[in-house]
């Protein structure tokens, strides 16, 4: 079953929370990952793993760096997951 | 037909010895800073390295892998003459006729021990010690030597940001031998040749004849610029923290342990994130010690293991009989892991 935007962001904050150790509550749509979540360019790429396997979706590396806010990063998710 | 006589090896095979060089140079990442826009904090933080070893002009791969091997031989106590086997596993031997490893074996005083080299990138170590492995249970050598050795320096492009603070030089070495317990695991290798592309050689050899020059990359200086290794670093990363924790967890099922039995975790030092990932995917128990030679190190492609291995047992981090899991992949793309008992 498809992910709602909501579920989504709450899956998100969660793998954000796992690898760069972030409080959940801060990560909302209009965060910026490297500006405001200390997610750096190498904990990105393990935060799309993370949310590849969650959402089962394809988020290829072309794809990866025009993902700049979470909100960019669940609307990618709500268009091509599965 | 006649009858053909079938060989006779020993039960099993272990790792009897190792041993490690490192170039005398030392370079921190102030040097590397000379050529490329970067930051010491960043280097630090991306790749987890501070410094390492560049080879000076005496040490030479053969240099470097006799040194390497001759401590590997000393540590085992056997004599060199007993060795049936040299693999050398490096992509920095600029000759490609005759393998360097025939004059290693020469320099180390075996007895006309079969020697080649073999290119398997940053898995080189897994690959030999998995020959090695076989050759001792099979027969055909009864103590192998296992050489990882490169000098990176002369294939990293120093003013190219995604590698320039890569690369390290040196070489390491183990011994295998007979043993009457298992010791060395069973190997999860494999090669995914579709993304042979992600790390590779700038500009191929053949490109060098003359004619062809003008096609060739040129440096800030006009000069030509000698082939390097390049690569698609996320990509190379993905892969690494994506796929490489599962071919982990296989080695170890296939051994027939958890990470509960493992005290030692060595894999290939690519990137100290690399190995982070991995140990939070695998989650290995507090107990595990685990290599991060990378800080002082850099990236030593097929030396990596056996130089971090060394230096483990060397400060005492690790000791002699220590269940390891060992893992190396790179360029190929190729990988391969196994459960190895320490020296
Ligand atoms: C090489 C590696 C550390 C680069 O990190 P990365 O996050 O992929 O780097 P990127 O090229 O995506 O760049 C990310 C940012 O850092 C910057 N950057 C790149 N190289 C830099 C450097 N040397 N110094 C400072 N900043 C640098 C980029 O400009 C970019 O900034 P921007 O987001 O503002 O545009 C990383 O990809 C890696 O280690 N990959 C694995 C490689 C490996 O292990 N190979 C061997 C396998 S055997």
């Amino acid at each position: 079953m498809a992910a709602t935007q909501e579920e989504i962001v709450e899956g998100l904050a969660e793998i954000v929370n796992e690898i760069a150790g972030i409080p959940v509550e801060d990560v909302q749509l209009d965060k910026s990952f490297t500006d405001d979540l200390d997610v750096d360019s190498l904990s990105m790429v393990e935060v799309v793993v993370a949310a590849e396997e969650r959402f089962d979706v394809k988020i290829p590396d072309e794809d990866v760096k025009n993902l700049k806010t979470v909100g960019d990063a669940t609307d990618y998710i709500l268009k091509h997951q599965a | 037909m006649a009858k053909i006589k079938p060989s006779k090896g020993a039960p099993y095979a272990r790792i009897l010895g190792v041993g490690g060089y490192r170039p005398t140079r030392v370079v921190p990442n102030e040097v590397i800073l000379e050529k490329i826009d970067s930051s010491d904090e960043w280097i630090r933080s991306r790749s987890g390295i501070e410094s390492r070893h560049w080879a000076g002009s005496e040490e030479t791969v053969a240099a470097m892998s006799v040194e390497a091997a001759g401590k590997a031989i000393a540590n085992a106590g056997i004599d060199a003459s007993r060795v049936g086997a040299v693999v050398v596993s490096t992509v920095s031997h600029f000759a490609q006729t005759p393998a360097i490893a025939t004059s290693i074996a020469d320099q180390l005083g075996t007895e006309k021990a079969a020697a080649f080299d073999i290119s398997a990138g940053c898995a080189g170590f897994g690959y030999g010690l998995t020959l090695a492995k076989g050759m001792v249970v099979e027969g055909s050598a009864e103590y192998v030597v296992v050489i990882g050795v490169e000098r990176l320096s002369d294939l990293t492009d120093l003013e190219d940001r995604a590698t320039a603070f890569l690369f390290g030089d040196g070489a390491g070495a183990v011994v295998v031998g007979p043993a009457t317990e298992p010791a060395i695991g069973p190997t999860v290798w494999g090669s995914e040749g579709d993304k042979s592309d992600i790390i590779k050689q700038t500009v191929p050899w053949d490109r060098f004849h003359v004619g062809d020059v003008d096609e060739l990359p040129l440096d800030s200086e006009g000069n030509i610029k000698f082939p390097a290794i390049t690569q698609e670093g996320q990509a190379v990363f993905r892969w690494a923290v994506f796929e490489m924790a599962k071919v982990a967890q296989q080695a170890l099922d296939a051994a027939g342990i958890t990470s509960e039995d493992l005290d030692v975790f060595i894999p290939h030092q690519a990137n100290v994130r690399i190995i982070d990932s991995m140990v939070k995917t695998l989650k290995l128990p507090e107990h595990v010690t685990v290599a991060r030679d990378i800080r002082t190190t850099g990236n030593t492609s097929a030396a990596s293991i056996p130089l971090a291995m060394e230096r483990l047992l060397a400060t005492g981090e690790a000791k002699s009989g220590d269940t390891a899991l060992v893992i190396g992949f790179g360029a190929g793309l190729v990988y391969a892991a196994t459960v190895v008992t320490l020296p």
